[in-house]
């Protein structure tokens, strides 16, 4: 980059507010910054710090209510104040995004080849058809989906999200932009596949050498992407330097929080997270003070006089943070002490017990589910079968967090399911504290078996009826085992302390709550009836990640505190990392690789375990760029049909390097689970 | 310094301070959830008006005999088709009714039959409803061939034919009117069951080995609540319009007894020559009817979390 290229995008004091009826929103409150032509800027921050409506003020594509202030210049032109007409001319052309969703990015009664001529010639008037065409299989193949001459005839429904995201990055590309805008591409999908559109963006990057603005909450996909990173909360920059200063010298308390707030796949030792306290403010008249005060740990007098600007730190002009006592912190530290002071998780009597020896709470014997595929609306015809789940074995002993980690559609949530649904198995068994689920008959053995397992769900919300009160969310279960009316009211306020609650908020219905303190109410539920399982599915995967922090302490401390024993379902391998014992790694419905974790993490064994674990972003840019990564190709093939051989052949990258002799026995030979037993097995012929 | 120092207990470090003892006394007096609703829909004043007039109109049904100054089928000869006066308050008909003792009358005959045909039909297509679409299997077969035969059934003339028979009773026409008027509720409360079914609440509540009844409801119900208000509501003015409608045909509620669909009935075709015969019944069914709506929209307010009344309590 030399000094006389000129940015491509410069934004200068870019505000946005909304009317509501609460009052003016004021969702983006001074953003400026420079973006030079093929440099990549990370806008990190958590829901509602306003790094979206950012990017949608440099679309032109606000909703009417925005009033947008400020300059936003493209190229050395003025953005604000043009027609919709004029910005159309830039959108697509000059400017591209890359939306989060690819389900719905797509128009579906388009083929995919449409849609990208239509991105073609809807700019050039005087593109002709064939040109257009063979442009857009030009396209299709540089982002990598095969085949491109046949695939341009489908439709949408017919790709993977992963393919149908690489084909909105074909038509962002179409143009050759200046600038592409990627807003959360990734957070839809999945890590293996995460790991192939960000290798394409930055592919994309250097064949169009346009900049590019990466919206995220990921700190990892900073690392990995990004040039220089702007943080964002409640609305304005308090954070922004380049990427390697960001990460090695975080200057701002907020930045310094939210990277001690993510668990690590990379660490082996158990350190507690770092949670921030309390939630973002509202942006409706906010005071002239730091909106980060009442979050703050070293939050002085000062701070709350005057709202604190963005400037430079430490002698350096490109490093600016919006911290009165920024210069006082260095690596985290402040007079030597950290920013944030690590909170402390009782250690269990139990662990000392060696595994073997404590009583075992779940035990789960071939658990296997089938689903039928049929057709015909009236008469239904069987013609073939789904293989959800095959053959699932594995047992989670006391005060023990077992694992099972898994893209979408590995089959993870049926195990759950048939766990719930207490399913009788036909050659095997699902055993709860000893009982087996074969002998449940009628409701009262049902009631007796769901004292000991509870459920943690995914979305803090939907698992909350909206029309009761907290109270009586929690004392449901009680009710259920019929416990005294006295003794359900003082569990009650019992409950809502242990998971950090006030427990004279009981009277409120759950959409008073944060997400946050909405799954708290979920998991004070499930330990209503103090059960010694409790299942938990994503229960963190919907939560901001200071937000996350904090549950994920909760629930490390009451395992400790209370002796449960979790069973835990998570796609994101760095929450599994850091809170379980045990793992097993699913993949088209059985176990790949099973044993303790820190053995299957640290020394990965099954060809798809160490894809998927070289595919998880760090957040450490020096580390990120080192790592090697293997990507894998592909997508999950359909679990309809029964594989002779290894699932996972079509995407194993061993399997490529091996001879022909050895390739006959993956085809045709189903592995077993092998290696120490109860340790660390996994299932592949040659490791 | 140490580390130590800095150690805190995580749970201190909650989304919440930890709370302090006044405040948690406080908290021992728990509002209920009836008083929370009943609060938001005191702030809602339309409501209130249209509760208040429901009010008036049941207390003149139930106290209006004790003013009346002739019984509704005692014949004033003195006093054929007189217009509104200080002797007969509301005017006479031509045969020498008092109208004032029969809007009395005619109001009761017609709010019993609407509450309890709105009240019978909203219970029976909200449960069987919801039930259906819970349990699914065959419970839901049996249930939905039912409802879609009945769909088929020309009702309408089975429940003449019915109510005929019985002689005028509003009894009988109560029961035959719930008879005809749950299926299409029911079948509306069973397609929005099924997305329900699916919610997480559910499953927990499943998991937490409630009851299947129970579920239903306890969960599934309350949040189909506004739908069931509205279905309430629409009951009571469906159930006065269908009624009104039979006793025009001469199939409904017969003489002596009268309710206030027949005397509009009778009313209309002397609408020019003696006006107070319509207006009166008209005006009460007016009041009925609307006072319905208005509290309807407040019930429905006050149940609904999400709405605006919600933020305030």
């Amino acid at each position: 980059m030399t000094a006389a290229t000129s940015p491509v995008l410069t934004v200068r004091d870019l505000t946005v507010s909304f009317a509501s009826e609460a009052g003016r929103v004021d969702a983006v409150r001074g953003v400026s910054f420079d973006l030079m032509p093929g440099r990549t800027l990370g806008i990190v921050g958590e829901s509602g710090s306003g790094k979206s409506v950012t990017s949608l003020a440099v679309m032109g594509l606000l909703d009417d209510n925005a009033r947008v202030g400020g300059s936003i210049a493209f190229d050395g032109q003025e953005l604000l104040g043009r027609t919709d007409a004029q910005l159309s001319k830039l959108r697509g052309n000059g400017i591209a995004m890359i939306f989060q969703d690819p389900l719905t990015s797509l128009t579906p009664v388009f083929t995919i080849g449409d849609q990208i001529i239509e991105a073609l010639t809807v700019h050039n008037g005087r593109m002709s058809r064939q040109a257009a065409t063979e442009r857009a299989i030009e396209l299709l193949r540089l982002v990598g989906i095969p085949n491109p001459e046949k695939r341009l005839k489908s439709f949408p429904h017919e790709f993977s999200g992963g393919m149908r995201q690489r084909v909105v990055i074909a038509i962002a590309m179409a143009n050759n932009p200046k600038l592409i805008i990627a807003d959360e591409p990734t957070t839809a999908l999945d890590v293996t596949i995460q790991a192939q559109i960000l290798e394409l963006i930055k592919t994309a990057q250097r064949e169009t050498g346009a900049a590019v603005i990466m919206i995220t909450h990921d700190m990892g996909v900073v690392a990995n992407i990004a040039d220089d990173v702007l943080v964002m909360y409640a609305g304005k920059p308090i954070e922004q330097a380049p990427v390697d200063e960001l990460f090695g010298d975080t200057r701002m308390p907020y930045s310094i929080g939210l990277l001690g707030a993510i668990p690590r796949v990379d660490k082996a030792e158990k350190q507690p997270l770092v949670p921030i306290k309390g939630n973002p403010p509202l942006l409706i008249d906010l005071p002239d003070a730091c909106p980060f005060a009442d979050r703050c740990p070293i939050v002085v007098d000062a701070c709350r006089r005057k709202e604190p600007e963005l400037l430079p730190v430490g002698g350096k002009a490109d490093h600016r943070a919006a911290c009165i006592r920024a210069e006082e912190i260095r690596g985290g530290r402040i007079d030597g002490a950290p920013v944030y002071p690590v909170p402390i998780i009782p250690t269990s009597e139990l662990v000392r017990t060696p595994r073997e020896e404590r009583p075992v709470t779940l035990q789960v014997e071939n658990l296997t589910k089938t689903f039928p595929l049929t057709k015909g609306a009236f008469l239904k015809r069987k013609i073939g079968e789904v293989h959800a789940v095959k053959g699932v074995t594995f047992d989670v002993r006391e005060g023990e967090t077992m694992a099972i980690v898994g893209e979408s559609g590995s089959g993870k949530t049926t195990t759950l399911l048939q766990i719930m649904d207490f399913v009788p198995q036909d050659d095997g068994d699902i055993r709860i504290v000893g009982t087996s689920v074969g002998d449940v008959k009628g409701g009262r053995d049902e009631r007796r078996l769901r004292r000991d397992i509870q459920i943690v769900f995914q979305d803090p919300m939907g698992a909350l009826d909206p029309r009761m009160t907290v109270f009586d969310i929690i004392a449901e279960p009680l009710r259920t085992i019929r416990e005294p009316r006295e003794r359900v009211e003082a569990r009650v306020d019992e409950l809502m302390d242990l998971v950090g609650l006030n427990p004279a908020h009981s009277d409120r219905f759950p959409t008073a709550f944060s997400g946050g303190q909405r799954q708290r109410i979920g998991i004070a539920r499930a330990l209503a009836t103090n059960p010694k399982v409790v299942v938990l599915d994503e229960p963190v995967s919907a939560l901001d990640v200071s937000i996350q922090a904090g549950v994920i302490n909760l629930l490390d401390e009451l395992k400790v505190k209370l002796g449960l024993s979790y069973l835990f379902v998570a796609h994101d391998l760095s929450v599994v990392r850091h809170i379980a014992d045990r793992v097993a790694v699913m993949y088209l419905g059985s176990f790949v690789e099973h044993g303790d974790v820190d053995e299957v993490f640290d020394n990965p064994q099954h060809p798809y375990t160490q894809a998927l674990l070289s595919a998880i972003p760090v957040p450490d840019p020096v580390k990120e760029r080192t790592r090697e990564r293997i990507v894998l190709s592909g997508d999950l093939p359909s679990p309809t049909e029964k594989p002779k051989g290894c699932p996972f052949v079509s995407r194993c990258p061993l399997y490529r390097t091996l001879g022909d002799a050895e390739r006959t026995r993956c085809e045709s030979e189903i592995p077993a689970l092998t290696g120490r037993e109860g340790v660390h097995v996994n299932a592949c012929h040659y490791r | 310094m140490s580390i130590a120092d800095h150690l805190i207990d995580p749970l201190e470090h909650g989304d919440n301070p930890p709370p302090s003892e006044p405040e948690l006394r406080a908290g021992r007096k728990r509002m209920s959830k009836w008083e929370l609703y009943s609060r938001r829909f005191a702030r809602n004043r339309p409501a209130l008006a249209g509760l208040a007039i429901f009010a008036l109109l049941v207390v003149f049904a139930v106290l209006g005999p004790l003013f009346q100054k002739y019984d509704h089928i005692e014949l004033d000869f003195l006093a054929l088709s007189d217009p509104p006066n200080a002797d007969h308050w509301f005017g006479t008909n031509n045969a020498g009714n008092d109208l004032y003792a029969m809007v009395v009358v005619g109001l009761q005959r017609s709010l019993m039959i609407a509450v309890v045909v709105s009240t019978g039909s909203t219970i029976i297509s909200a449960v069987v409803g919801a039930a259906a679409a819970y349990f699914g299997g065959w419970i839901e077969k049996v249930s939905l061939f039912v409802i879609h035969f009945l769909m088929l059934t020309p009702t309408f003339l089975l429940l003449s034919m019915i109510s005929n028979d019985s002689g005028g009773d509003w009894r009988v026409i109560a029961l035959v009117l719930i008879f005809v008027s749950w299926f299409f509720a029911a079948r509306t409360i069973w397609t929005l069951s099924l997305s329900l079914r699916e919610r997480e609440y559910i499953h927990a509540a499943r998991y937490m080995g409630v009851p299947g009844i129970t579920i239903v409801l306890r969960h599934m119900l309350p949040n189909i609540g506004s739908l069931l208000v509205i279905n309430f509501t629409l009951g009571v003015v469906n159930a006065v319009v269908a009624e009104t409608g039979l006793s025009f045909i001469g199939f409904g509620v017969k003489l002596p007894d009268v309710s206030l669909g027949s005397l509009i009935g009778i009313g209309a075709s002397t609408v020019s020559s003696a006006p107070w015969l319509f207006y009166f019944p008209a005006a009460v069914l007016t009041l009925l009817t609307v006072s319905m709506a208005l509290v309807a929209d407040g019930l429905r307010d006050a149940l609904d979390p999400t709405s605006a009344a919600g933020g305030r309590a």
